[in-house]
């Protein structure tokens, strides 16, 4: 077990009294919350509650944005994706960047339904069906990505061995094709992990709901789920056993991202510290996301007392931690640049810090090596505005890692004369910033529609769910 | 034909999660084996109680994953070496460390298909009828409250022998549930 989760497991031990304010005061629920009150307050946000003005100025403009990815797809489509600045040498720009930003932002999520439920870290439990919403609707943005980074998206289904008269199928020594499966399996897993997550919350919702159609709907989708014990036998074992069966397939998704640059032979890219630090970056921009998202949207539906400041203090560290291995990725690739003796390494790692592109490299280290080590701080960490501009500060960072990963190797490979420059057009922030849009508009109706803290899950670390006895 | 209508079975409605554990062990004592408990969050203790400690959906999971992993391997195989062999950089037919990470992927796939479907089909779901939902306070059973049942099927029930002795159990309602 990596050591910082042992760390966090020692913290759900009870702590003496004054010992540190920080355990002594944070508990992972509120007090006074039982079986009742915690039905009815996550339930009144779908139910009965008044949706707030807030929600509708945000699905608006999140759904304005959405439009622009439909637009600029629509355009993409009728005249190639010369519209994006795309060309030789830099034949993957913003468009795969942004499919491994989007991608490895969703990993946070796995990693807390997952492997902590796994560790039996409890105080997931508050937000762990937000952080799987996160994932799934993460998940939907990268795989737009490639999908039209390939030109003639509507051949797509190429990509998947089916029988067809051409009689030929895919390559599957291609670590693109290795891509195609992990990201399907990755983004159907999440999505069986979430619905699954739902079903006994679905019930809830069909027993309090006051509107027929609204009863209809969740009752269809509760399956007839009536709590019975044997039940909740099977129920528990499967959702530890797909637990069990995420935690690899997490891991191997973004090892399969890094494998798409690492088995690659371009400088930069062909490294074995590729995968590891892969895994760590998406996890790291994932819990970024995660606070960036849970800090004001507690604060709007008043959900302090589910998800605590434990709960931040907590995702602070794991993105310390993370953050952490990055750098520890970034020094690695400089040291690898040096020590290979190669010369094309050696101008690689030189183009990176002096070369056009080296206010990306600076900015990087500045965003993802520099900022994260005033998480150290508990001060900084209970100020939640600080807080959530540290995790907005790490996405950003996130996203230039990727930036120069991915364009600063390929503009300037082994032979000058065939050196380039690579310059996103507008289209290509228009793709990005449109995939922004889907992403809250998706997120903003499941707040609405779906309970977003797993309420059945909630029930059981509350004191009163202790069976006494033997 | 108007008749006393059928009975699934009688229900006891409990406060606690302590109290419904206590008196399915007290049932399960009595001798009774046809009986359930329902309540709004797992409870391992309660499925010991009522004598329900396997499932077989481990073994249908691990089915999944056997049948996941040679699947994904041997399409590979199948596609690579006998269907369509094609020379990709001298590379050898069966580049079976290439083909590892589509075997995992697809070992994974096939056993979460399994693990969903699979206890769904164990739990009989979906099933939209259920008699429990007759009984008057059972929409609460997805909030706060916990219910014992001892259904008509089993081999030991006597209507009023049930009843008194459900209510010896200090629940805080005891009611047939009809079928």
């Amino acid at each position: 077990m990596p050591l910082w989760l042992i760390d966090l497991n020692q913290m759900d031990e009870p702590r003496d009294e004054g010992h540190t304010s920080v355990h002594a005061t944070h508990s992972v629920v509120g007090s006074e919350l039982t079986f009742g009150s915690v039905t009815d307050k996550i339930s009144a946000i779908v139910l009965k509650r008044k949706t707030p003005l807030g929600w509708f100025i945000g699905f608006a403009i999140s759904f304005a944005l959405f439009q622009l990815m439909l637009l600029t797809i629509t355009n993409l489509l009728f005249k190639g994706i010369g519209l994006w600045g795309v060309n030789i040498p830099v034949g993957w720009g913003l468009d795969i960047l942004n499919f491994v930003w989007w991608i490895g932002i969703g990993h946070a999520g796995t990693l807390i339904s997952a492997i902590l439920l796994l560790l039996r870290q409890k105080w997931r439990t508050s937000i762990n069906r937000f952080a799987e919403a996160m994932t799934l609707f993460a998940v939907a943005q990268a795989g737009v990505f490639p999908l039209m980074h390939l030109g003639r998206p509507w051949l797509g289904y190429w990509l998947f061995p089916y029988p067809n008269t051409m009689g030929v199928w895919p390559q599957f020594r291609s670590p693109l094709m290795w891509d195609v499966f992990a990201v399907s399996t990755y983004a159907t897993v999440s999505a069986l992990f979430w619905f699954v997550g739902l079903i006994p919350d679905f019930a809830t919702l069909r027993d309090r709901a006051n509107s027929k159609p609204f009863r209809l709907v969740y009752g269809m989708l509760a399956m007839g789920w009536r709590g019975s014990a044997r039940h909740w036998h099977r129920y528990e074992t499967a959702y530890l056993l797909l637990a069990g069966l995420a935690t690899p397939l997490v891991l191997s998704v973004h090892t399969i991202v890094s494998f798409d640059f690492a088995v690659g032979i371009i400088p930069g890219w062909h490294a074995t510290i590729f995968p590891p630090y892969f895994v760590a970056g998406a996890i790291y921009a994932g819990f970024a996301m995660v606070l960036l998202l849970t800090i004001p949207l507690r604060k709007v539906y008043g959900l302090e007392s589910f998800i605590t400041m434990r709960h931040m203090h907590n995702m602070a560290k794991v993105m310390l931690a993370t953050g952490l291995i990055v750098v520890y990725g970034y020094t690695i690739e400089a040291f690898f640049g040096w020590y290979s003796g190669n010369q094309y390494e050696r101008f690689m790692i030189w183009n990176r810090m002096h070369g056009p592109y080296a206010p990306y490299y600076w900015a990087l280290i500045l965003c993802n090596g520099v900022t994260p080590q005033l998480l150290w701080f508990k001060k900084i960490r209970s100020k939640l505005l600080v807080l959530w501009l540290i995790s907005l500060v790490v996405s950003i960072g996130m996203w230039l890692e990727r930036f120069v990963i991915v364009v600063t190797s390929l503009h300037r490979d082994f032979l000058p004369s065939s050196w380039g420059f690579y310059s996103p057009t507008q289209w290509d922030w228009a793709m990005f910033v449109g995939t922004i849009g889907f992403f809250f508009a998706l997120l903003f109706l499941f707040i609405r529609f779906l309970p977003m803290i797993s309420i059945f899950e909630m029930r059981t670390i509350l004191p009163e769910a202790e069976v006494a006895g033997e | 034909m108007k008749s006393k209508p059928r009975l699934y079975g009688v229900m006891a409605q409990f406060d606690s999660p302590s109290a419904l554990v206590a008196a399915a062990r007290e049932t399960y004592t009595a001798g009774y084996r046809r009986i359930n408990g329902y309540s709004p969050f797992p409870i391992e203790e309660l499925s010991e109680a009522i004598g329900f400690t396997r499932t077989g959906l481990p073994l249908i999971v691990l089915a999944g994953g056997i049948i996941g992993a040679l699947g994904g391997f041997f399409m590979q195989y199948w596609m690579e070496v006998i269907n369509y062999p094609i020379n990709v950089g001298g590379k050898p037919f069966n580049s079976w460390p290439a083909f590892i990470p589509i075997t995992f992927e697809c070992t994974v796939l096939c056993a979460a298909f399994a693990a969903v479907f699979g206890m769904l089909a164990l739990n009989k779901l979906p099933q939209p009828y259920h008699p429990v939902f007759n009984a008057p306070n059972f929409a609460l059973a997805t909030r706060d409250s916990f219910f014992l049942v001892i259904e008509s099927k089993d081999p030991k029930f006597d209507h009023d022998e049930v009843m008194k002795f459900l209510k010896s159990l200090e629940a805080r309602d005891v009611c047939d549930v009809e079928l």
